[in-house]
């Protein structure tokens, strides 16, 4: 019987062959924690009696959803972070390395066929090459920290089959959006999604890893990609290690296989208060903005900005927007800048902020007023998200941010092209 | 099996998609690990009163998708330290359902659909069965996988892990 990339991956960790369904104990190659999560993980590890983290190399803990710190309470759990880190001599990324989940893969921490969790929901970004990724809650992380392993169930896999060509102006967090809207909130819950087909294979690696990381919006606990050429290439100079990547069987057994034609596909927008409530940008423009932001682990790589920044060039950010932009990583940051990107968003009216999540997570960084409208690169929505319940949160590609950010209302970024 | 494994309260209802943000926002998760101050903002973006009216030992009744979004632990963990004594869902989301496991805090897979807010229940963990005491149903529990159970019913994954030394599935 054929074998998805999930039930590949899993086999591969745990020594036998798998199916769906089954509980496993799998090696972990490598493992996260952000500033929301780590601290209560390294509270757990103490908990478990933990002296020493069994593989120091396969740790990174990240200062990223409130840095720098906006208060003594953040200030003394980073500190928490730099003496576990210090102490354990695992790997810390501080204030101004970047996001997570854009770090992980630019820093070479993960290849194709690995077996990879995050203490943060969006860790199923590293599908996008290849790796089975996963988020898991703080106690996980300090169990896999002390024994260098974890329990799982091997998913179900649901493949995506995406046809077509994509149109200008149509890009990937277009695609994620759509899926998201058509699959809903909970249409992959527990479920490893594969996605596949000639839209994928024409995008680039950056742009597949915004797909990957919308994957849990659907509730699915993976989304994996084929590492294809253009994959191995751009993880040359990153990863040096020997790795096995995990293609599907012919005839690997899925939950559901579905096809999906995207030629048509326009840009899209999910209104508030849900990353499911998707609408083709036509339907809602004209909706008056007051603040943008561009950047998070969905959104916020050099191609991102790059788009952003052509879209802006001679252009102004409108009077009564605030447009924020939060490169994703400090090297996405220096590449931005020596390719005149910066430039460009700043003399537009953009104002940059520290690699980072800030404004996506509410913690700083750009907190809405009441009743203020924001549309955003990020992946959720929630009411409150953005740390004003009485905001109103619409999500969108860099393209639609940055051309409603000059508008001063949600545009089809088409018009601006 | 721990006697508290059969679980008597008054449910709060809630609808489909309840989000870790609406359960403990991002604004407050980053500031402290002190569970109790967090516990006072639970629910607080979609239900501002829950927090000062949830009484020791009542349910969160939900429909799909509870728990959905970010992995934060602190979810369970201040659902937990306000009170709650299990959550009852139609569905969850997968890491909101395994931390809630991970910290001790019941959550319970069952046809909600019948339960109005205020009704009593008995939540029978072991025996697999939830009464509505106040309408006088009775609902089925979806079974939890037997690591699940045994993590559960000793407290959390920590005093599990210290118990077993590793996972035996």
């Amino acid at each position: 019987m054929g074998k998805t990339m999930a039930e590949k991956i899993f086999a591969a960790h745990c020594g036998r062959e798998v199916s769906a369904g089954e509980l496993v104990v799998a090696e972990v190659d490598f493992m996260m924690g952000q500033d929301g999560t780590s601290p209560l993980a390294i509270r757990a590890f103490r908990e478990l009696g933990g002296e020493r983290v069994k593989d120091p190399s396969r740790v990174a803990l990240v200062i990223d959803h409130s840095a720098p710190s906006p208060l003594e309470g953040v200030s003394n759990l980073h500190a928490m972070m730099r003496e576990f880190a210090a102490e354990q001599e695992v790997g810390l990324y501080d204030v101004g390395r970047g996001v997570c989940h854009c770090l992980l893969p630019e820093q070479g921490h993960v290849a194709p066929g690995e077996l990879v969790i995050g203490a943060d929901s969006h860790t199923t970004t590293y599908g996008a090459v290849n790796a089975f990724s996963t988020g898991v809650g703080s106690t996980d992380l300090a169990a896999a920290m002390l024994t260098g392993k974890l329990w799982f169930k091997v998913p179900e896999s649901l493949r995506l089959e995406l046809r077509g060509k994509l149109g200008e102006g149509v890009y990937s967090k277009d695609v994620a959006l759509f899926l998201a809207g058509e699959l809903t909130a909970d249409g992959a819950t527990y479920m490893a999604v594969e996605y596949g087909g000639e839209v994928i294979s024409s995008l680039s690696v950056e742009a597949r890893f915004t797909i990957s990381n919308m994957a849990v919006e659907m509730g699915a606990k993976a989304g994996l990609m084929e590492a294809d050429d253009k994959v191995l290439s751009w993880l040359k100079g990153r990863v040096s290690r020997p790795f096995r990547p995990a293609a599907p069987d012919r005839d690997a057994v899925y939950r559901e296989v579905r096809e999906l034609d995207l030629g048509g596909l326009t840009p899209m927008v999910a209104e508030p208060h849900r990353v499911d409530a998707v609408r083709p940008v036509e339907e809602v423009e004209g909706t008056p903005v007051h603040e943008a932001v561009i950047g998070t682990c969905t959104n916020g790589r050099l191609e991102d900005l790059e788009v952003a920044a052509r879209i802006l060039s001679g252009r102004r950010v409108s009077p009564e927007v605030r447009l924020i932009v939060a490169p994703a990583s400090r090297q996405v940051f220096l590449e931005a800048m020596e390719r005149g990107v910066v430039r460009a968003l700043v003399e537009a009216g953009a104002a940059l902020v520290t690699p980072g999540c800030g404004p996506c997570v509410g913690t700083h960084n750009g907190v809405p007023a009441d009743g203020e409208t924001v549309i955003s690169t990020a992946n959720r929505n929630f009411k409150g998200r953005m740390g004003n319940a009485n905001a109103f949160i619409y999500l969108a590609s860099p393209a639609t941010v940055a051309a409603s950010a000059v508008a001063g209302k949600i545009t089809d970024p088409r018009r601006m092209l | 099996m721990r006697e508290d494994m059969v679980l008597r309260g008054r449910a709060h209802v809630f609808g489909d998609d309840v989000n870790t943000d609406y359960i403990i926002s991002g604004k407050y998760k980053f500031k402290t690990l002190d569970m109790d101050e967090l516990a006072c903002h639970c629910m607080e973006d979609i239900d501002p009163a829950f927090a000062s009216r949830v009484q020791a030992g009542d349910f969160i009744v939900a429909g799909n998708n509870f728990g959905c979004g970010s992995s934060r632990e602190q979810a369970p963990l201040v659902i937990k330290h306000a009170g709650v004594g299990a959550v009852l869902a139609r569905s969850f989301a997968r890491i909101f359902f395994r931390n809630a496991v991970n910290k001790g805090l019941p959550v319970v897979e069952c046809d909600t659909s019948g339960i109005q807010a205020g009704d009593e229940l008995e939540v029978d963990l072991a025996g697999g069965k939830v009464v509505n005491i106040t309408r006088g149903t009775e609902m089925d529990i979806v079974p939890l996988p037997a690591v699940m159970m045994d993590i559960l019913s000793e407290g959390g994954l920590t005093e599990y892990l210290k118990n077993h030394g590793g996972f035996e599935l």
